[in-house]
């Protein structure tokens, strides 16, 4: 029975967590790419990378938390325009090539020690350095801790209720606009461009406004994202690698693409099934047989092959809807 | 196909096994953490830290940057409690203290070898418990024999020299490793994300049997390439025959290879840790016209070897002509009489046995694998392919001799980890301006 509670006390803590709004928002901003609009964009985590440094680096040095927030929606803005431009008049695999490659490319450059003045290297930036100003913005007392049920969290102070509140209230108001703005005559031609682009340029449409358009928006929104993973933890290169843009897939195929909800009930589902096969198997596999860093190895074994079965046998994912996918050939 | 490799390899294998390969020093180093005192300050070959153990450890190099072997420290604390350590061969020494506070580190200037003096023979340093503290010796002068090695010391024509022939031999590697990707890209119009683990595969079997089942290097090599062959087999036959035929489209495809990535990922982590694995245990110096190691001497040859093979199988056999005609239009080719299928397998197999034997190349070249490895090769794989035209077998090669030798050459002005960031800039550049790469043909572009 306490085994039984206490993996609802980690389903719970699973779902509030920053970490999982941040995994939601990036999800939204993947599935305007690849949902909504057929890019195949396999550097997302790249655009949460880029989104965390700037907000790090400028709230670091500046102090001023907006600016720091204008800096890294900047910054992922020209990252966005730097990879679609030379790509997106091309056929699909090569942005996916060229993204692929730049997040890592932002990830190693990070993690370079030359760069250390600014980006603490492979180490990382610590949170503290960059957190202040988003505390200081909290409504709530600023220490002190809040307990409610089996959550207790600081209230302003780093993994905080305050961040919660934000983060999960960005994902509210991320969805509603990108559920707008898909309804709207703009998503309708995003959608046509994802099932057919020339039908949709005999419309007289500029079919790679519209592309660069889509990735610039979900670049964006992928940055806020890796904005609220930084105000949650620090930013380190390692931590936004490229599994994490595989983890985005999961995430996205398992919630269903081309929908609204699809991105946040992934991201429930992918954490809460990730944290119960962890407990299931730290408390019943002995450590002679996993030791407590195979245990979440051996899970990403099973996020990888449960992406696979995924895409094959049930890519419209929960909520999807089998015509809506960007797998037309 | 795994067959024709593996007999190709043998030969080379076993001159390679005669001649003696090796890379790393550090590894050595690790393995043989002995202590030799129990006070509260003992010397030691390498000091970890933890909760209640402080480290005080340097290097003695010469100014050929060589590691000065066989010199007494002396490390003594406030309360006159003291012990001395020998510098190994690489110049390294270290001490382990239990309590924290002021030390005193004394180099016996007796013991230096001749024409090496020190500058300071003493230096003071505050530990701290869980840190390692570096303590300095300014030395000038060399003994006689100790060779410049140093790059920062080398006129500025032998430096270009010298990262010209890196990048050759990186080309090299990453032409075997990306000949494969190519092919399956011709054949099938899939990007295959899950190449990297293939070359990271062979590397990890390098390990598996030359290290840790101490089988000689020429076995490994042929046991590697052929897991690497098998894998191809079994990927093909048990996962992408099958979607072929369940009409998969190539999106779909596309995040199933990222799915078997990133599962591959953390199967190298679960069974081999994320430190990076030793594919070698012996010590290299650099040698000959192009300053490299014997081993990446060795490397180079046996990569231009079955480069030329596979050149050869392709324009001069039968399975050779029918993958090109596959890769040119499938349904002609399969009207032609050509069973498409076979062929496509086949290009699994070799392309998976190239990529083992870049991984295993690339591992003793330098110095051991990790699980990381082939996933940073990818990197400029996919440069290599778009630069010499994605779905050629001959671009990828001629794209990969460029990458490598570019890529190295950046270092020249760029910090060696920034010279993937160069590769990035010619694929962006490439794209912009050849979209189909330099011997690709434009209606591949879509």
């Amino acid at each position: 029975m306490d085994f039984i509670s206490s993996l609802f006390t980690d389903f719970g803590t699973q779902i509030l967590s920053s970490v999982t709004a941040a995994f939601a928002i990036a999800a939204i901003g993947l599935n305007l790419h690849f949902g909504y609009t057929g890019l195949i964009n396999i550097g997302q985590a790249g655009f949460m990378l880029i989104g965390a440094y700037g907000f790090a680096i400028t709230g670091r040095f500046t102090g001023n938390f907006w600016l720091a927030v204008v800096v890294a929606l900047a910054a992922s803005v020209a990252f966005a325009l730097l990879l679609g431009i030379p790509t997106l008049k091309l056929r699909g695999d090569y942005l996916a090539i060229v993204t692929i490659a730049a997040a890592e490319i932002v990830r190693i450059v990070g993690a370079n020690q030359s760069l250390a003045p600014w980006t603490g290297g492979a180490a990382g930036i610590p949170g503290r350095d960059y957190q202040g100003t988003f505390i200081d913005l909290s409504p709530l007392p600023h220490d002190g801790i809040l307990q409610l049920g089996p959550f207790h969290y600081p209230y302003s102070q780093g993994d905080s209720w305050w961040l919660r509140i934000v983060g999960w209230g960005l994902v509210a108001v991320i969805a509603i606009i990108v559920a707008l703005l898909v309804r709207s005559p703009w998503g309708r031609v995003l959608r046509g461009v994802r099932e057919d682009e020339d039908a949709v340029r005999s419309l007289g449409k500029n079919v790679y406004l519209y592309k660069i358009q889509s990735l610039i928006i979900g670049g964006a929104i992928g940055a806020v994202g890796g904005i609220i993973f930084a105000l949650g933890q620090s930013v380190q290169p390692d931590s936004l690698g490229r599994s994490t843009t595989f983890l985005l897939y999961t995430v996205l195929l398992l919630g269903g693409m081309a929908t609204v909800f699809g991105p946040i009930i992934g991201a429930f589902l992918y954490f809460v099934v990730f944290v119960g096969i962890q407990d299931v198997v730290s408390a019943t596999v002995p450590s002679s047989i996993m030791n407590q860093q195979q245990v979440p190895e051996f899970i990403y074994i099973l996020v990888g092959v449960g992406l696979m079965l995924l895409v094959i046998f049930r890519p419209q994912g929960l909520l999807g809807n089998k015509k809506e996918l960007a797998f037309g050939d | 196909m795994e067959h024709r490799l593996a007999r190709l390899v043998r030969p080379f294998a076993v001159a390679l096994a005669a001649i003696g390969i090796a890379a790393g020093a550090v590894f050595a180093g690790q393995a043989a953490i002995a202590d030799t005192g129990s006070g509260p300050i003992s010397a030691t070959k390498a000091c970890v830290t933890d909760a209640t153990t402080g480290c005080v450890a340097g290097t003695l190099r010469d100014d050929n940057e060589n590691g000065i072997k066989g010199v007494e420290v002396t490390l003594a604390n406030a309360a006159g409690e003291s012990d001395k350590a020998t510098s190994d061969a690489d110049g390294r020494w270290a001490f382990k203290v239990t309590t924290a506070g002021p030390y005193t580190a004394k180099l016996d200037p007796g013991t230096l070898p001749k024409g090496v003096k020190a500058s300071t023979t003493s230096v003071n340093v505050v530990v701290t418990l869980g840190q390692l503290r570096p303590a300095v010796f300014q030395l000038t002068g060399h003994p006689a024999g100790s060779k410049n090695t140093t790059q920062a010391t080398r006129s500025g024509g032998r430096l270009v020299w010298d990262q010209f022939s890196q990048g050759l031999l990186l080309g090299l590697l990453l032409a075997l490793a990306s000949i494969g990707l190519s092919l399956i890209y011709g054949t099938t119009g899939l990007s295959n994300f899950a190449h990297a683990e293939q070359v990271t595969l062979g590397g990890m079997m390098a390990y598996t049997f030359g290290i840790a089942l101490g089988l000689n290097i020429i076995v490994t090599t042929i046991i590697a390439v052929i897991v690497g062959g098998v894998s191809g087999y079994l990927q093909d036959k048990l996962i992408w025959a099958p979607l072929r035929r369940r009409g998969l489209g190539l999106t779909q495809l596309m995040v199933v290879t990222i799915g078997l990535s990133l599962a591959l990922d953390y199967v190298f982590q679960f069974f081999y840790g994320t430190a990076v694995k030793p594919v070698s245990t012996e010590v290299e110096h650099i040698t000959g016209p192009l300053d490299l190691t014997p081993t990446a001497y060795w490397s180079m040859l046996i990569s231009v070897i079955v480069l030329v093979v596979v050149g050869l199988v392709l324009t001069r056999t039968r399975i050779g002509r029918a993958t090109r005609a596959v890769s040119d239009n499938r349904a002609l080719a399969a009207a032609s009489g050509i069973d498409v299928d076979r062929i496509i397998r086949l290009v699994w197999i070799a392309s998976t046995a190239l990529a083992a034997l870049a991984g295993v190349l690339y591992a003793l070249v330098n110095g051991g694998i990790q699980w990381s490895t082939g996933v940073q090769l990818l990197l400029l794989m996919f440069s290599a392919v778009t630069l010499g035209g994605i779905g050629t077998a001959f671009g990828a090669l001629v794209g990969s001799l460029i990458i490598g030798v570019v890529v190295q050459m950046s270092s020249l002005v760029l910090s060696s980890e920034l010279k993937y960031a160069t590769a990035l800039i010619i694929l962006i550049v490439i794209l912009v301006f050849r979209p189909q790469g330099i011997l690709g043909r434009r209606e591949r572009v879509g």
